[in-house]
């Protein structure tokens, strides 16, 4: 008696079995490189964030003279008013690009869970926004002078705990607007005010930093409220997100 | 909650306010620091209070709502929130004008108003989005969700601001500056009156709600034939 | 085990009723052609079917388990009225990617065997935004079909569609009869629905008319069916 073979040329033509649906993190993944190979074929909303971000800090550098010492300590706040209104346009994109020819749909109907589809969605705005943000700080660093690579790395792991507080409320906002009209009035509307401890962390966080000073002492409170808020709204957002996607 | 019930409630929130006042203007003497105008706190604090218990509320509706998708929670949670906004810009005008008394101006960016007046854009966002959703069911549902983001967004605001700002005199209930029990006790029996009133406007706002909801049940039903 | 079974469903928009206790069954391998008038409903029943979704009251079970469940959705193909192709992904990218969202194993082989099947091999590198438009209806249909899924539901799939692309779809729905599988077709063109149909379901405002078996009169002459179950012209 030999040993029975493995699936035969034959069989695999015929109709597969039952699959089990993919698991969470497969198919977040699935999504997350979908929508960055969009935006990188497209470039729209990643270009429109670029050159709003330059122009905004072109418009403050008027505003906010880079030659005083006294704005330079304005640094940390400027920084991230830019990081939140370029994140606007990133988000806007990110359920809005589902629109056309009703994408949405074909994405509920497939096996994936809402929260694997928001996971992915919000993993692509992160690394969009990261890399809009990088070019940013680039260009504050020539605008205003700073020595902000020598801080380098806690300067990306700052940009890194507020952007992804960024992402989670914006994407699922973006989920909850997609169908909405004054959808561009309603994410601003609604995401900046719930973003303000976020942000005011990120910003006590980045100001020296972005100086190329050291991070003060009283450092540890901003970072743990950081971390708290990512953690507590990543699961709200995972939680509640099926029920925005499905009525 | 019938109409005489609510006209009881009423009358008796009337009642203890009086009474309320004639201790507080006659009784109490003035707060040393402060003068007379110290006793716009007896409404200032409480109206905070009944706020936060309004948000709390409404995102319990919330919650229940996406559990039983039950519209009379989604009623419930809005009027909550209504109601909420009310106290809450009550106690942001009482802060402003006892500011403007004591210290001159108008808008000082001490810790607690600043927060409050973060809440009071969240919830004016929560009813702004409301207006933008047009089926009540899928209005019910998104307004759920956002109610339940903001309510557990608001201590977080509270606490980021405090750390980041200091110049409200030390808080009297949270520890810190302590307070004469005479004046803790009217800030808790003024308290009474101001829930009393909340629910009274809670109530009027859902069985409003209910009537706008079964006219544009009607009106779709008159289209539809 | 049943492939379709609804019981006492309703569907609220708000306190207006789009479905009013829809009970029905029906077992695998059935051909149902879903009939009704604009607004009776046919789309919210398709939805709920799909699990894009959730109806307000009663029980809804497809291949015996809640459209919800993702075991029950990866074992369902749905087409809609919008194709559900991305425009700034190729033909290839576009299969490839619900090949991964339905877990198949060789994704990209299975979507490059699917575009031989519907005669699109050559333009599989090109971007749906510069398809025509019977290209893209071809395309909508390999997506649906491309998992082998054991129930399909296709809301208006002949409508606008080219000569090609209805070959291909009557080739492939002719397919999945003979394998046993489930198919739901809901439409206007009775005569189009009626013919593969081996089962009818006619919706009326919201209400079950008629659920059952087709009947000769019903091929025979076109209006019989609403005449007999339907309310009014």
């Amino acid at each position: 008696m030999t040993a029975p073979a493995g699936p035969s040329a034959l069989e695999s033509a015929v109709e597969p079995a039952v699959r089990r649906p993919a698991g969470f993190l497969r198919s977040a993944l699935t999504v997350a490189l979908k929508d960055l190979r969009a935006e990188l074929r497209t470039k729209d909303a990643l270009n429109a964030s670029l050159a709003f971000s330059v122009v905004i800090l072109l418009l403050f550098s008027f505003a906010f003279d880079p030659s005083v010492e006294e704005t330079r300590a304005l640094a940390g706040g400027l920084l991230w008013l830019v990081f939140a209104f370029a994140g606007a346009l990133v988000w806007n994109r990110s359920f809005a690009r589902e629109l056309p020819n009703d994408c949405l749909e074909g994405l509920l109907a497939a096996p994936i869970s809402g929260a694997a589809l928001y996971a992915g969605k919000a993993a692509a705005n992160w690394l969009l926004l990261m890399a809009v943000e990088l070019a940013g700080l680039a260009v504050f660093g020539v605008f205003y002078n700073t020595a902000w690579t020598s801080r380098f790395w806690p300067l990306l792991g700052v940009l890194a705990l507020g952007t992804w507080a960024m992402t989670v409320v914006g994407t699922l906002f973006s989920a909850l607007t997609v169908n909405l009209r004054l959808r561009e009035l309603m994410l601003p509307l609604l995401v900046y005010p719930m973003l303000i401890p976020a942000l005011l962390a990120a910003i006590q966080l980045t100001g020296p930093l972005a100086l190329g000073q050291p991070a003060p002492a009283e450092v540890l409170v901003w970072l743990r409220l950081l971390g708290a808020f990512d953690i507590i709204f990543t699961a709200l957002s995972l939680a509640l997100v099926e029920a925005v996607l499905v009525g | 909650m019938r109409g005489k019930t609510l006209i009881v409630l009423c009358g008796l929130a009337a009642a203890l306010l009086a009474r309320n006042l004639y201790v507080m203007l006659l009784e109490l003497p003035d707060e040393a620091a402060q003068g007379p105008i110290f006793r716009i706190i007896f409404f200032h604090v409480p109206a905070a209070w009944t706020a936060f218990l309004a948000f709390l509320g409404a995102a319990g509706a919330s919650l229940l709502y996406l559990l039983r998708k039950d519209l009379r929670y989604d009623a419930f949670a809005v009027a909550l929130t209504e109601v909420g906004l009310a106290f809450a810009a009550a106690n942001l005008a009482t802060g402003m004008i006892w500011g403007r008394i004591i210290w001159g101006i108008w808008w000082t960016w001490d810790p607690r108003l600043t927060s409050m007046l973060v809440c009071w854009v969240l919830y004016a966002g929560y009813l702004t989005l409301r207006h933008a959703v047009e089926e009540p069911g899928q209005r019910a549902r998104v307004a759920a969700v956002v109610s339940i983001l903001a309510c557990v967004d608001v201590p977080i605001v509270f606490f980021s601001i405090r750390w980041w700002r200091t110049q409200h005199p030390q808080p009297v209930v949270w520890g810190g500056g302590s307070m004469d029990p005479a004046y803790w006790n009217m800030l808790f029996l003024n308290w009474i009156p101001l829930l009393l009133l909340g629910a009274v406007l809670t109530a009027l706002r859902m069985r409003q709600e209910s009537w706008q909801r079964e006219i544009e049940g009607l009106r779709r039903r008159a289209h539809a034939l | 085990m049943s492939a379709l079974e609804l019981e006492e469903v309703w569907k609220f928009y708000g306190d207006f009723p789009a479905l009013r206790g829809i009970t029905m069954r029906f077992d695998p391998g059935a051909c149902l052609a879903l009939l009704g008038r604009n607004g009776a409903g046919k789309s919210t029943l398709l939805r709920i079917l799909a699990g894009l979704s959730r109806a307000g009251r009663g029980q809804v079970r497809v291949l015996g388990a809640d459209p919800r469940e993702r075991q029950a959705r990866a074992r369902i193909g749905v087409l809609g009225h919008g194709l559900s192709l991305y425009e700034e992904l190729s033909a290839l990218e576009n299969l490839t990617l619900f090949g991964k969202l339905y877990n198949l194993a060789e994704p990209g082989r299975q979507a490059r065997r699917w575009l031989e099947r519907i005669g699109l091999e050559s333009a599989g590198d090109a971007l749906v935004r510069e398809f025509s438009r019977g290209m893209r209806q071809r395309l909508a249909i390999a997506r649906a079909f491309l998992h082998e899924p054991e129930l399909l539901l296709l809301d208006e799939p002949f409508t606008a569609l080219d000569d090609r692309a209805v070959a291909v779809l009557q080739e492939l729905l002719g397919e999945a009869r003979r394998k046993g599988r489930t198919v739901v077709l809901s439409t206007h063109q009775l005569r189009e629905a009626l013919e593969p149909a081996s089962h009818v379901a006619l919706l009326v405002r919201g209400r079950l008319a008629y659920a059952g078996e087709r009947r000769r009169e019903m091929l025979e002459d076109a209006g019989w069916l609403y005449r007999t179950y339907g309310e009014g012209t």
